[in-house]
């Protein structure tokens, strides 16, 4: 048996530019001209065929310059950011039935709320602190029900853990409606007064009785009849997901059934009542409200919208195209078929967080011209002509960030960056002016006042009421007061005036995971974060965690005995797409047949070698959540310690 | 809750014991084999953490049939009662009877307190401990007070397994208390609790009448001596009468206090919030002090009928009885009693077929002298730490579980029984205006005849000591236990009164009467006082926690010093047991000074 | 509809502090009371996100009526209770408190105690050379934060922020009892066989330096610990879309240690292992 050191790989940040004169050249020191003249040039030779990446971890200010730039300087709407790769469906579910893409509550309600279903997330890991606020919540006496394949941590404090099979949200969210219109537990007057399509809906879920729902979803009916009862039976009731949701081909679908038990029960537009999608990133719900979504312009204005055009036309002196852009799924697929050229990525690391990750390199290389602009020299940077030393937007920068609560608030600049490091911004200007727009931000915060010019979401939030209140939620659009900390407060209004658009009930139906398990790959493979760990660890790689094992596939103890392997053992696992050879941990919340890999340690076992490209057609999000493998012992074993 | 268990697995005995209490576990999440149901459907929450109070009896079950509490059998505990490892080791390492090391099956308690140290203790232990070294298979632990001071010096020996052996050695010899250790079984039974009362069977008595005269293991012969016609008449009277017929007795709480029961209970009766509870206080631990003991082992029904009259009048239906982990005898005896009550629907959903529900469960103690304090005995049966709680606010308002709750001394509620059999101005009649009733009192140290004595308060310490036949040479007596304080023998004529003993700068406590002769070293007395608080401060509160400490290290200093050799010392006593009595949470620190500080200026110690 | 809950209005009740007129919101401590009217009661155990320990009793106070002391950290003010909070008997308590910590623990890095040791005439040597100390050993058992039970005054704010009332991982509780008494996991394991994660909720709100950040450990054995060359800055954590916010501390451009403001709404003074100790990435500048 041999051992194999497994401490993770440290990156160094990047100091200064670097450049090449080939792709088989290896990069080379240049000066911040020569490289940024070098990338206006290659962005401009491939004008007509750009995306933009931006940076869902960056500032709300960097965002806005990255998407005008995107639309500006290069006249595309094809900008995007890693939210496709997690939240997506939840804004475009949120926005489909409201209106809006952020959740709906705040994290003070849920400490006020009489029951909290965590569907698909494992807040407990993946957001501790929002898990707090769960914990005073059920500590004043709420319940919490757990939705999720594993018991995980924030399933153990549930009253009652639902352990349905990956890709069954559907059967399960359609179960619990039905339930709940047979009960008589249906709010009808919030239905007649605030949704449309009820009756569609009841059609819909008609079909979906409790034993129907065991059957396709594996939990027990009386399991799934006390959470329909527990929620409609609430006075108030909170609805949080997370990635379980959303990882999904169909994740917006996922996202649609949720907000349906909402609708059907009034738990929406209510302080304590409400829905509660939990974000992976720092900014991601800031980068999409900044207009870094191909279909949204700052302040999630509609982009088909003549008179939003208009506006945005009239403040940036420009013609915005009257078209929605590529989302990041579809400027990949574009870059297959050569249809998109060059891209200017800001710190994203999609050749290893995107599924199918062999696949998105091949991609990326097949682009003529890719800029990337980072802290460290990632596995995508790696693949890129020019890279640009950017300042990390938590410590090294002036701005703000969104919350998943839809909190603005202030990040400052703690430590001077490394070597000639620089913030994104400004290296967006000196690249917008190489382009011929001479753009002038003395500093975030004048980027920021413009942005508050042209959002009315966003008007009220001056840096000095941030300051002040510790961050304002949004929408705020006047400088005098503060709105409620929940949204849709105008659906229980009586005036149907004031109640604007009513709610519809989304009409979607179950569909299974693409990538079916069968005798081959009998094993379904599912993923998630860790405590202690990251998205692609780059950076949580950085900090010496006790907890850190590096990566494993883990099974359950009864498949780990069939297949005859122990903990440390590094097994074959194969997908249809790849295969990684990973050690094995046992993890008892996990039943037979269902497997738990990360993707926090990418350059040991690349997971997404293993996992799905299936995309949400709404969303574009692709299907990590669900995979098929096998695993296969090794002809000669080795034990990792 | 998202618990941490490591690797250590419980043992087929233990998990056996765990599961004798608890059940078999009812899915893998608790422990059981995995299931394909387990794993698609749990249940917790609520109900999953609302089991934090079966903790102690969980490990009550676990050091019964091991010993000590081993890593496997702890992590299992915690797994089948939701509780965190981490709080159960804080709770396990809390009490004086539990181990976490590994220890022999069997332990010795030997007493090293104030009468048997007087009577002893010192040459016991070094005897015993050199016929019971290392390998005998007896762990030899000296103990504070066991409460059978009337038979000092005393040894209790505990032998782990199924079920669990006990036998009492008092007085003991060397020889004695080995073969108790040894061979439990086959140890000479203890001799009964009327042995105790050396007023056995006299008339007169009010609370000691059935001591001695009545089987204590018969209902029958418990009614037949007037057993339940207080309940039958608390019936009669309504929760409202009975309080009333309390509060104009005039009874006051005997367990050291005096609170005013009536008022007590009012307050308790009259607190919207629900449910309320009951608690009987018999974690006798105050050093000197045995008369619940043998009030439990000698007529045992009476405190099951004064219990569910408390619980009639105050509203409650769950009755708990705290009892000192030291008593074997008296947990048999209740064990006992309660089920015959129970059988005879005298407890249980309709209490003498009156339509009122009420039950008592017991709770073992684990060794914690301030387990006596009544909010640290609250979070000992919860299943914390037997840490004292700030009040207010206060146990009738937010006692066990958070709930109203009145807690009673042993004896306090006993005393209910004739109240309400004679009535209130009949029982108020007895004793003083002030303090009414009669008191029992724990005689011990150089008299005759020790034991528990009942007066009616207002007899002198003079009458009460020529009753146990006081020898000659009384140098000095303590009032009140460890907690009370030090008068001197030409101080006989003080009334045994609340009032009386509070004019004469003292108390009377919980009913402790130690008299010492000249030959005991005074020093070495107030040496082990202080030993005592030391070992048995909770931690909590810093006056307490250190200033126990230097209080020892201070009295240790002095142990050969007199006059101004000893001067600096004394000073700092006085301040530090100031701030403690000043300063400190709960009574235990608020008194860790008082007999020491009574020593220092009444008899004149170290001068 | 339900509406915002504004909560309900306290009412103002009135007592006095050393015989002045006093006005606070019903449910207000007297500490609170004292604070409003800007006297300055010594504390340790208390803490501003935490619920009322009252375990050190420095901040003890007389009121009339009391038998005891009682400790203006927990007690309510209620109407007509007449404060006094610089008697001699008070004061007394207080510095024999002082004494009795500082003669047993090691308060070196205890804010304020050093001034207040003076203030009160404390003199914690005269208990003698042989007086009963902690003696422990610093327990470095992982890269991230040590323990440092010889400045444990036992406040057990490190157990209340780990257990029920924040963090809920109940890695810690307080094992043994009186002056044996020691904050442990369970079996008194190395921390890294614990149910800790890591997230340093304790080392924010242990008033003693008892917990601390490994860095903070090692720059004070190296004696380049320096507050006065250190800026705080806050800013929001990178690691998830929670949005907690982070104080970073800063000496010589190194992060060197990081709290979060007690007040804020997101975080209420609590981070998680990535928010606490996951900055390094940001100076592996070579």
């Amino acid at each position: 048996m041999s051992k194999r050191d497994r401490t993770p790989k440290t990156y160094t940040r990047l100091t200064h530019p670097l450049v090449r004169d080939s792709r088989d050249e290896p990069f080379r020191r240049a000066t911040w001209d020569e490289a940024l003249d070098r990338a206006a040039r290659g962005l401009s030779a491939a004008r007509g065929a750009f995306g933009m990446f931006s940076c869902a971890r960056a500032t709300n200010e960097m965002n806005y310059v990255a998407q005008k730039f995107a639309r500006v300087v290069m006249g595309t709407n094809n900008v995007d950011s890693c939210n496709r790769t997690c939240h997506a469906p939840s804004v475009a579910g949120l926005s489909a039935a409201f209106g809006s893409g952020g959740g709906t509550s705040s994290y003070e309600e849920i400490e006020h709320t009489d029951v909290i279903v965590m569907w698909g997330s494992n807040a407990r890991f993946a957001h501790p602190i929002f898990f707090q606020h769960v914990l005073k919540g059920i500590r004043n006496g709420a319940r919490m029900y757990a939705v999720d394949p594993r018991r995980t941590s924030t399933a153990e404090w549930a009253e009652s853990w639902l352990g349905l099979n990956v890709g069954t949200d559907i059967p399960m969210a359609h179960a619990i409606g039905r339930e709940i219109i047979h009960a008589g537990l249906a709010n009808e007057a919030f239905i007649a007064r605030a949704t449309t399509g009820f009756e569609e809906y009841r059609a819909l879920v008609e079909p979906w009785t409790l034993s129907l729902a065991e059957k396709v979803t594996g939990v027990p009916a009386a399991a799934i009849r006390e959470l329909a009862h527990a929620y409609a039976r609430a006075e108030r009731a909170q609805l949080c997901w997370t990635l379980g949701i959303t990882e999904h081909h169909n994740g917006t679908d996922n996202v649609r059934a949720l907000i349906n038990l909402s609708l059907l029960t009034g738990h929406v537009g209510r302080y304590g009542s409400g829905l509660q999608p939990l974000r992976g990133q720092n900014n991601v719900q800031g980068g999409g409200d900044m207009g870094a979504i191909p279909n949204r312009l700052p302040g999630f204005q509609d982009i088909l919208d003549p008179d939003t055009r208009l506006k945005f036309e009239s403040a940036w002196d420009t013609v915005i195209q009257p078209h929605y852009g590529m989302n990041l799924t579809e400027m990949f697929e574009a870059m297959e078929d050569g249809s998109l050229k060059a891209v200017y990525c800001i710190g994203e690391n999609p050749a290893q967080s995107e599924a199918d990750s062999e696949q998105a390199v091949r991609r990326l290389k097949a682009l003529d011209f890719l800029v990337v602009q980072d802290i460290f020299l990632t596995k995508t940077a790696e693949l890129a002509d020019v890279v640009l030393p950017a300042t990390a937007g938590w410590a090294e920068t002036e701005g703000t960030t969104t919350n998943s609560e839809r909190r603005v608030q202030r990040v400052r600049r703690a430590v001077t960056p490394p070597g000639e490091a620089r913030e994104d911004i400004d290296i967006l200007c000196d690249l917008a002016a190489r382009l011929g727009h001479d753009w002038k931000y003395a500093d975030a915060e004048t980027v920021w006042n413009e942005l508050r010019s042209v959002s009315p979401d966003h008007h009220g939030m001056t840096y000095e009421r941030l300051e002040e209140h510790q961050g304002i939620q949004w929408p705020c659009p006047s400088t005098d007061g503060l709105e409620p900390t929940y949204l849709h407060g105008r659906l229980w209004e009586t005036d149907p005036a004031r109640r604007g658009r009513l709610a519809p009930f989304g009409i979607v139906q179950h569909d299974p995971p693409v990538d079916l398990t069968d005798e081959r790959y009998p094993i379904r493979l599912t993923t998630g974060r860790r405590l202690d760990s990251y998205n692609t660890g780059v950076q949580s790689g950085g900090y010496a965690s006790p907890l850190r094992r590096g990566e494993y596939i883990e099974l359950s103890p009864e498949d780990a005995e069939r297949y005859g392997v122990v903990v440390g053992e590094e097994v074959q696992v194969t997908s249809r797409r790849g295969s990684v050879t990973a050690p094995v941990w046992v993890d008892p919340a996990l039943r037979p047949g269902l497997a738990f890999m990360t993707m926090h340690f990418p350059d040991e076992v690349d997971t997404n070698a293993l996992t799905i490209e299936a995309n949400c057609p709404i969303a574009g999000t692709a299907e990590f959540k669900a995979s098929a493998i096998r695993i296969e012992k090794l002809p000669i074993a080795t034990i990792v310690g | 809750m998202d618990l941490h268990f490591g690797d250590s697995k419980p043992t087929d005995e233990e998990r056996a014991a765990v599961d004798a209490l608890l059940g078999p576990p009812e899915s893998s999440w608790e422990g059981a084999d995995r299931s394909d149901a387990d794993l698609r459907w749990a249940r917790g929450g609520r109900a999953a953490r609302d089991r934090r109070d079966l903790l102690l009896p969980g490990l009550h079950a676990i050091n019964d049939r091991v010993g000590w509490i081993s890593d496997g059998a702890l992590d299992y505990l915690c797994r089948r009662l939701t509780v965190p490892p981490a709080e159960a080791y804080g709770v396990a390492t809390f009490y004086a009877m539990f181990s976490v090391k590994p220890r022999p099956a069997t332990v010795l308690h030997v007493c090293t307190d104030l009468a048997c140290a007087a009577a002893g203790a010192p040459e016991l232990c070094a005897g015993i401990e050199e016929r019971l070294g290392l390998g005998s298979g007896v762990s030899v632990e000296r103990s504070p007070c066991l409460g059978l001071c009337e038979r000092a010096p005393a040894a209790l020996a505990i032998k782990a397994g199924d079920p669990v052996r006990t036998a009492v050695s008092a007085p003991a010899t060397v020889e004695e208390a080995v073969l108790a250790a040894s061979a439990p079984d086959s140890a000479p039974e203890e001799p009964p609790a009327a042995l105790a009362v050396p007023q056995a069977g006299q008339d007169g008595l009010t609370l000691l009448h059935r001591v001695g005269v009545v089987d204590p293991a018969s209902l029958d012969d418990y009614r037949a001596h007037g057993g339940y016609t207080a309940l039958r008449r608390a019936f009669e009277l309504g929760p409202a009468g009975v309080i009333r017929e309390v509060t104009d007795s005039g009874l006051a709480g005997r367990g050291g206090a005096a609170f005013p029961t009536g008022r007590k209970w009012q307050a308790t009766a009259s607190q919207p919030d629900r449910p309320h509870y009951l608690v009987c206080n018999a974690d006798e631990s105050e050093p000197g002090t045995f008369k619940d003991r043998v009030l439990m082992e000698g007529d045992p029904y009476a405190l099951v009928e004064a219990m569910t009259i408390a619980g009639y009048a105050t509203g409650a239906h769950q009755g708990y009885l705290y009892l000192r982990g030291e008593y074997p005898r008296a947990l048999h005896r209740l064990e006992h009693a309660i089920a015959q009550a129970r059988a005879r629907g005298l407890l249980g959903d309709d209490v003498l077929g009156q339509g009122y529900a009420f039950d008592i469960e017991i709770r073992r103690g684990a060794g914690a002298y301030i387990c006596g304090e009544e909010t640290a005995l609250f979070n000992s049966i919860e299943g914390y730490r037997g840490e004292p709680r700030s009040k207010p606010p206060f146990p009738v308002e937010k006692g066990l579980f958070g709930k109203p709750t009145v807690e009673n001394n042993v004896e306090t509620l006993v005393n209910v029984l004739p109240i309400l059999t004679m009535g209130a101005p009949a029982y108020a009649a007895i004793g003083t205006e002030r303090s009414t009733g009669p008191k029992l009192f724990c005689v011990s140290g150089t008299v005759e005849r020790p034991g528990v004595y009942e007066l009616p308060l207002g007899a002198t310490l003079g009458d009460l000591l020529a009753l146990a036949g006081v020898r000659d040479g009384l140098r000095a007596v303590l009032l009140g236990g460890a907690a009370g304080g030090f008068v001197r023998a030409d101080e006989l004529d003080i009334p045994l009164t609340f009032e009386g003993t509070r004019e004469a700068g003292t108390t009377l406590g919980s009913g402790v009467v130690m008299a010492f002769d000249d030959s005991v070293p005074l020093p070495r007395l107030l040496l082990r006082i202080a030993e005592f608080f030391r070992d048995e401060s909770c931690g909590q509160c810093v006056p307490c926690r250190v200033g126990t400490v230097r209080q020892e290290e201070a009295l240790h200093r002095i142990a050969e010093r007199t006059g101004a050799a000893a001067a600096g010392d004394i000073a700092l006593l006085r301040e530090v047991g100031r701030a403690m009595r000043d300063a400190s949470i709960c009574g235990l620190g608020q008194t860790a000074w008082n007999a020491v500080e009574s020593a220092i200026d009444r008899l004149g110690a170290y001068e | 509809m339900t509406v915002t809950p504004l909560g309900i209005p306290r009412r103002l009740l009135e007592f006095t502090i050393d015989g002045e007129q006093a006005r606070v919101p019903e449910g207000s401590t007297i500490l609170d009371a004292c604070r409003a009217a800007g006297k300055d009661i010594p504390t340790l155990c208390e803490g501003d996100t935490l619920r009322p320990k009252n375990a050190c009793r420095v901040c003890v106070v007389e009121v009339e009526g009391s038998r005891t002391l009682v400790p203006a950290c927990s007690r309510k003010a209620e109407p007509g209770m007449e404060v006094r909070t610089g008697t001699e008997r008070a004061r007394h308590s207080r510095k024999i408190v002082l004494e009795l910590l500082a003669s047993s623990v090691d308060l070196s890095t205890t804010p304020r105690v050093a001034e207040w040791l003076k203030e009160y005439e404390a003199k914690p040597d005269r208990f003698g050379p042989d007086a009963a100390r902690l003696n422990e050993e610093p327990r470095v058992d992982n890269d991230l934060y040590v323990r440092d039970y010889d400045k444990c005054i036992l406040c057990y704010k490190c157990v209340d922020a780990c257990g029920d009332q924040w963090q809920n991982t109940f890695a810690i509780s307080v094992a043994g009892r009186g002056f044996d008494a020691r904050i442990a996991v369970e079996h008194d394991a190395p921390l890294t066989d614990s149910a800790c994660v890591y997230c340093g909720n304790c080392i924010e709100v242990c008033p003693t330096g008892a917990l601390s950040f490994k860095s903070e450990f090692d720059m004070r054995a190296a004696g380049t610990w320096d507050e006065s060359r250190q800026t705080e800055t806050t800013t929001v954590c990178a690691y998830c879309g929670v949005g907690c916010n982070l104080t970073l501390h800063v000496q010589d451009n190194e992060i060197v240690k990081v709290t979060s403001p007690h007040d804020n709404p997101v975080t209420h003074g609590n981070l998680c292992i990535k928010g606490r100790f996951g900055y390094q990435h940001v100076q592996n500048r070579d």
